[in-house]
């Protein structure tokens, strides 16, 4: 595909790019820790955090490229890391 | 071509005198050009600005080295500035003093002519800001520039009262010139 | 025709573009123009968004922001300031945006120096901008309008920088013609762009480019400029059609018709040059209105029958030479063989280019010609005694 000026993109570019591939660490969560602060919904820079009331917090590890910010910023230490088998 | 050098201090009004003598130039049908002597201008600091008019659209763009016409604005800068620097043979050199051009005892082969502004601007304009008045006696002294047009490039500038008040000390300098009187 | 500053001049013929969004900082000598700027939206004589900001980079930035929604962009600066908006610059250019300015030249820091010489827009020459020197305040006035015209061109798209020689053009009294509102409406169109930002249409701009693809946005830029030396011309033809006046389209050539000498150069010297040249025997001038995209064929063509060609520019590569003289030389490369090249620095940080200095250029081009001895590429007008 030819390219467009001013290297200009159209949106939703992200979406294609499937970066949960970039992951060594992967989320997990003690739902039983959780004090619904939604620290990880808020901070997590590919919103990768997600949440229902049916399942409470979970990841979308298409997108969760595992930088932790999400442990990093649990208020209630209920998510944490582990090395991701493949 | 006729060349215009203007020495003064930093807000006397220097450059604006260059600037509405081009103004006048061309309402006069003429070519114009003015420019200050590009500085860090401050209050009370020596300053020079120039002026050309000329039947021919004018290109050159470098400072004036040997004007046909040199105006100081300030007596103050006699021994300070070599304001006689380049004056062309037969040129002008006109000054804002009290005194004549014999008690100045300026030398060379030029005409000298005086004119008291500071008190004709006091007078007049109430205000010892000599730049218009001194455009009237460069007016009468040279013919560079016509009285009426140094007048209405005044007028623009200044509206109202102070313009009026302004082309009464451009017309009182004029005739003074034009009478041979310095005064 | 009437007698305004310069600075008034530039303002008006921007105003009579009408710029959408005005960011600048000010910075001696552009301060008038933006003055004059800011006191016509002030006075509702230009609808247009005045946005002050803390700095030159931010500046350039809000010009590229609106440029970058579908608004007509202008902003101005020079030296230090220009300087500041670098980064900005290719910004600006690599996502294509037509935003136009106005470079004052002025020189470079340290030492600290307001005045005129042309170190700051050379600095910026590769930096994707189209570069437009004028001579006087007319042709000033008149790049402006032809500058969003070719900027916004659709096969140029490129960000254009008109280069107006501080003080010297900026503080200058002198009789000029100032646009109507009316011929500036006929002559140049809205700005509508093909793509553009809108919350209805998103897109992103200036995209992370990989190395699979880098190369390739910046020979586009390249092939932009080519299309941009076909369109300066065509513009400049179409203005001088609407206007009745024309001052080259990419150079200008004055006296050539068999001149031996021709002094090579841009910016406002040119009126002193001409000055001198008309007391001169077979000696012409070569104005460089486009500098970039550079004028390589039209300047080989414009010297083919010359003997010495005088490059004076007022700025240098420290450790090389002449920004301008180089360039020319690289073009006449490989085309022109028994030409002579010499290359002059004057007035620099504002050293006053007298008559005295052109002549003094013509002679040693003279004795060059003749077989004589003279340095390659010099500078006039040094103080010995302070050296």
């Amino acid at each position: 595909m030819k390219l467009r000026i001013g290297a200009i993109a159209d949106p939703g570019t992200s979406v294609v790019n499937l970066t949960g591939g970039w992951r060594t660490e992967i989320p997990r969560i003690t739902p039983e820790l959780c004090i619904r602060c939604f620290n990880c919904v808020i901070y997590c820079p590919e919103s990768a955090v997600k949440y229902s009331d049916k399942e409470g917090i979970y990841f979308d590890y298409d997108y969760c490229k595992g930088c932790g910010i999400c442990s990093n910023e649990c208020s209630g230490h209920a998510i944490y890391m582990e090395m991701e088998e493949k | 071509m006729k060349e215009l050098r203007i020495h003064g201090r930093g807000g006397q009004g220097s450059v604006t005198a260059a600037e509405l003598l081009a103004i006048a130039a061309f309402r006069d049908r003429k070519y114009s050009q003015a420019f200050p002597a590009f500085g860090a201008e401050r209050r009370g600091a020596p300053v020079m600005a120039f002026m050309r008019v000329d039947d021919e659209p004018i290109r050159i763009r470098s400072q004036v080295y040997e004007p046909d016409y040199v105006m100081v604005q300030d007596a103050s800068l006699i021994g300070v500035v070599d304001f006689m620097s380049g004056l062309k043979d037969g040129g002008i050199l006109l000054i804002n003093t009290p005194k004549s051009p014999e008690e100045l005892g300026l030398k060379g082969n030029f005409t000298l002519r005086t004119i008291n502004a500071t008190a004709i601007a006091k007078e007049m304009i109430g205000r010892p800001i000599v730049n218009t008045t001194m455009m009237g006696a460069f007016a009468g002294v040279t013919g560079a520039v016509s009285l009426h047009a140094v007048i209405y490039a005044v007028k623009e500038r200044f509206r109202g009262v102070a313009g009026d008040n302004n082309a009464k000390a451009i017309k009182r300098a004029y005739d003074l010139m034009i009478e041979g009187v310095s005064s | 025709m009437q007698v305004v500053e310069g600075s008034y001049a530039i303002a008006h013929a921007v105003k009579r573009c009408r710029p959408d969004v005005i960011s600048a900082y000010p910075i001696t000598p552009q301060t008038h123009i933006v003055e004059d700027l800011a006191q016509f939206v002030a006075d509702g004589e230009l609808e247009c968004e005045f946005v002050p900001v803390d700095s030159e980079h931010s500046a350039m930035s809000v010009a590229l922001g609106a440029s970058a929604v579908g608004a007509r962009a202008y902003s101005a600066s020079t030296s230090q300031g220009l300087a500041l908006m670098w980064e900005v610059l290719y910004n600006v250019s690599g996502m294509r945006l037509p935003v136009v300015m106005t470079a004052v030249n002025r020189a470079m820091s340290a030492p600290l120096s307001i005045w005129n010489d042309q170190q700051d827009t050379i600095g910026a020459r590769d930096s994707g901008w189209i570069q437009i020197y004028v001579e006087d305040i007319q042709e000033a006035h008149d790049a402006m309008i032809q500058g969003y015209k070719i900027a916004e061109s659709k096969d140029v798209m490129l960000p254009l920088m008109v280069c107006a020689d501080g003080f010297i053009l900026t503080h200058t009294y002198e009789p000029v013609v100032l646009a109507e509102q009316i011929e500036v409406d006929d002559f140049l169109p809205p700005y509508e762009p093909e793509y553009f930002l809108s919350v209805d249409n998103p897109l992103s701009f200036g995209c992370f480019a990989e190395p699979d693809k880098y190369m390739e946005f910046r020979y586009m830029q390249h092939e932009a400029m080519d299309r941009a030396r076909i369109k300066i011309k065509e513009v400049a033809d179409e203005f001088g059609k609407a206007f009745g006046r024309y001052y080259g389209g990419l150079i200008e050539g004055y006296n050539l018709d068999g001149a031996e000498i021709v002094l090579l150069t841009f910016g406002s010297i040119i009126g002193t040059i001409k000055e001198v040249v008309d007391r001169e025997k077979n000696v012409g001038i070569l104005k460089i209105r486009s500098y970039r995209p550079f004028p390589l064929v039209e300047i080989r063509d414009a010297l083919k029958d010359a003997k010495v060609v005088a490059v004076i520019e007022k700025d240098f590569s420290a450790g090389f030479e002449g920004a301008l003289f180089t360039d020319v030389k690289a073009a006449l490369y490989n085309h022109i063989n028994d030409l002579k090249m010499l290359g002059f620095v004057v007035g620099l940080g504002g050293r006053d280019v007298r008559a005295d200095d052109i002549l003094e250029i013509i002679k040693r081009s003279k004795s060059a010609m003749d077989g004589g001895i003279t340095d390659e590429w010099q500078f006039i007008g040094l103080r010995g005694e302070l050296l």
